[in-house]
């Protein structure tokens, strides 16, 4: 037997029912088409979502903060507590190989105010530094120099928000002098904008001044609220985080066995994070389509179940003129696989097609992953083997003898 | 070697529920190269069982049958299901065509499963054995398009595609006419006379006047078994029947 006259055989019996293949791969077609869509609207809706998280700051960012940790009894809140120091800013910046820039940042909210108009905004105290570390630019004017924050120069940069509220107008806020808290304060630069960030929280709505400024005229305080370094490169994190680890701990003088004071986040485990959660949910409804092509299957054998019975007569002809019951165990086989297969490329293409329309009205790039495709096609095969084996066995195992005179 | 068939006390039982039915009791017979013989036997008679077991889709309980030398009766499924694609041509009552697929591919279907064979090679067969049976003009026919008779000869030309030792026609003419069943035997008698070994199963005695022998089976036994010294010629019937509308016409009439 050559087995290229059985695909020859299978073909010509599914040519012969083209109606009924064709409703049978509609269930595959169906299934694979869902699964398609939801992996590419998940990986799209992943990527829009890391673009998100990305405004945030670069991917090799990491933020050192005081460990929330308790004082005297009471629970005191993150930024209470002051164990990052200057000193610890200038080691790092110092001795840390695996940091390609380090600011510190202090915070500090109030109101800022140009002429008649103000509003209520954050002033963020870092080192030049930080611009680059959270992916900030500077639209007009330049950031502060490193001599600004020696002296603690009475300087600031406006985000869009801040500069478009006290400057309704549309005059240049560049060279004007604000008051924030009643100190006046030089504008040297204007923010890009931003917008939104992942939580929906206003990115532009920020002033930058020194660090030292910050702290000296308007808090009143020797300490740091956070520390904020990027990495040379995204994938020494894990290095780098320990090397931090290593030179707080030495300052702080924390005992082998003592928990840290301090506590690090990176961007790439929010990131993690981020992928695990919509993985989950990418994978939740990759299972339900996964269902879909279940019932498909089903709606495979069903049929396959229905034309063995309806096709005895042919078995036992073809039994008694020589063909095995592998042969027809075989052809059997091959028309289901042939099915699902070829249900399973229409589906693909329908896919294919669903999300990219769909991308384009939900305004997202949708991925499709050859990955995706490739385990459509292994689950297609599969679905066709599986589901097509009980009939095919079947209708080889008949009785020639029986079949040939089946009525 | 002259002997196709050598069955030798032969018998085969089966089970219904309790009781043991003897099928066939001590059947013991050959049949040479050349010879056109006719089973014949009323319903129970064994007939259809013997018939089974000559074209190898059933194995005896005991007893031997040799097909062109070698013996079936230990042969597995597999085996026998290639010694019927090699030494066997069947012809069935209800021609078994496949549906909607053209005669040249009926025909060359039992050389799909004989992996000796090229696609070629079939082709050029099928066509040859369609010649045989008068329907060199009707390759590309569909089964559903022909007439009962068109398809009984595509069902012949079927059974003579792969070369067999013996063809075994099981009541072939049973679903036709009687012109056409004249047409048949006629078809069988020529490929007689061209040197094929044919088993002619039936219950109809008429048919036993064209072939060459007589075997009578009753109770599973085989209780007459004689040559026939004066064949009819399936032809010269037909030649003194009235001459009726041409065969394409009656297809019109049944389609």
């Amino acid at each position: 037997m050559r087995y290229s006259n059985l695909i020859k055989i299978a073909l010509k019996a599914l040519a012969n029912n083209k109606t009924r293949a064709l409703l049978t791969m509609l269930g595959i077609i169906i299934g694979i088409m869902s699964v398609i869509v939801i992996l590419a609207l998940g990986s799209g809706a992943k990527e829009s979502i890391k673009d998100q998280i990305g405004t945030m700051g670069s991917s090799d960012m990491i933020m050192i903060m005081p460990y929330m940790g308790q004082e005297g009894g009471v629970t005191q809140s993150a930024s209470n507590m002051q164990s990052l120091k200057r000193e610890d800013y200038e080691s790092l910046l110092n001795d840390a190989k695996f940091l390609k820039a380090v600011s510190p940042v202090v915070t500090t909210g109030g109101q800022a105010i140009s002429g008649s108009n103000n509003t209520p905004t954050t002033m963020y105290g870092v080192s030049p530094s930080y611009l680059g570390i959270r992916n900030i630019n500077v639209s007009s004017g330049a950031i502060f120099g490193d001599d600004d924050v020696s002296r603690a120069t009475k300087v600031c940069l406006l985000g869009r928000t801040v500069a478009d509220n006290l400057f309704p107008d549309g005059e240049d806020p560049l060279g004007k002098t604000i008051r924030f808290n009643s100190t006046p304060m030089k504008v040297v630069g204007l923010l890009e904008s931003k917008g939104a960030s992942s939580v929906g929280q206003d990115q532009d709505d920020m002033i930058i001044a020194p660090f030292t400024t910050v702290q000296k005229r308007f808090l009143a305080i020797n300490h740091l609220h956070s520390i904020y370094a990027s990495t040379v490169s995204e994938e020494y994190t894990n290095e780098a985080m320990a090397e931090i680890k290593e030179i707080l701990r030495r300052n702080h003088k924390i005992l082998e066995g003592n928990d840290d004071d301090f506590q690090l986040m990176s961007m790439e485990e929010v990131m993690g994070t981020i992928d695990s959660v919509t993985g989950l949910l990418t994978t939740l409804l990759a299972c339900i389509a996964g269902i879909s092509l279940l019932v498909g299957g089903i709606g495979i054998m069903n049929i396959m179940y229905v034309s063995v019975t309806e096709r005895i007569k042919e078995i036992g002809l073809r039994m008694s003129i020589g063909a095995k019951g592998i042969h027809i165990l075989i052809q059997f086989l091959i028309e289901a696989v042939i099915i699902s297969l070829l249900g399973g490329l229409i589906g693909i293409i329908l896919g294919w097609a669903v999300s990219a329309i769909a991308g384009l009205f939900l305004d997202m790039n949708t991925v499709i992953q050859p990955s995706s495709v490739i385990i459509s096609f292994a689950i297609c095969t599969l679905t066709g083997i599986f589901f097509g084996w009980y009939p095919a066995k079947k209708a080889a195992n008949l009785n020639p003898i029986d079949a040939i005179r089946y009525e | 070697m002259n002997e196709i068939i050598k069955v030798d006390n032969l018998c085969r039982d089966f089970k219904v529920g309790e009781e043991v039915v003897h099928a066939l009791r001590n059947i013991t017979f050959t049949i040479n190269k050349g010879e056109f013989i006719t089973i014949m036997g009323a319903s129970g008679s064994g007939k259809s069982t013997l018939l089974n077991i000559l074209g190898c889709l059933d194995v005896a309980t005991s007893g031997e049958y040799y097909l062109d030398g070698v013996s079936v009766r230990k042969m597995d499924r597999n085996k026998r299901a290639t010694l019927r694609n090699r030494k066997i041509g069947f012809v069935f009552q209800s021609y078994n065509l496949l549906p909607k697929t053209t005669a040249i591919e009926n025909v060359e279907l039992p050389l799909l499963y004989n992996k000796n064979i090229t696609s070629t090679q079939s082709r050029q067969k099928s066509i040859e054995a369609l010649t045989e049976v008068g329907l060199a003009d009707r390759l590309y026919h569909r089964s559903n398009q022909m007439s009962g008779g068109q398809q009984q000869r595509v069902a012949i030309a079927r059974a003579l595609v792969n070369d067999p030792v013996i063809i075994l026609a099981d009541e072939a003419t049973g679903n036709l006419d009687s012109r056409t069943s004249y047409e048949i035997l006629a078809l069988f008698q020529k490929l007689h006379k061209e040197g094929k070994t044919i088993i002619f199963v039936t219950h109809n005695p008429e048919i036993a006047s064209f072939s060459g022998r007589t075997m009578v089976l009753k109770d599973g036994r085989v209780i007459h078994d004689t040559p026939n010294m004066k064949i009819a010629s399936a032809k010269a019937v037909l030649d003194t029947l009235p001459v009726e509308e041409e065969e394409e016409d009656i297809a019109r009439h049944i389609v």
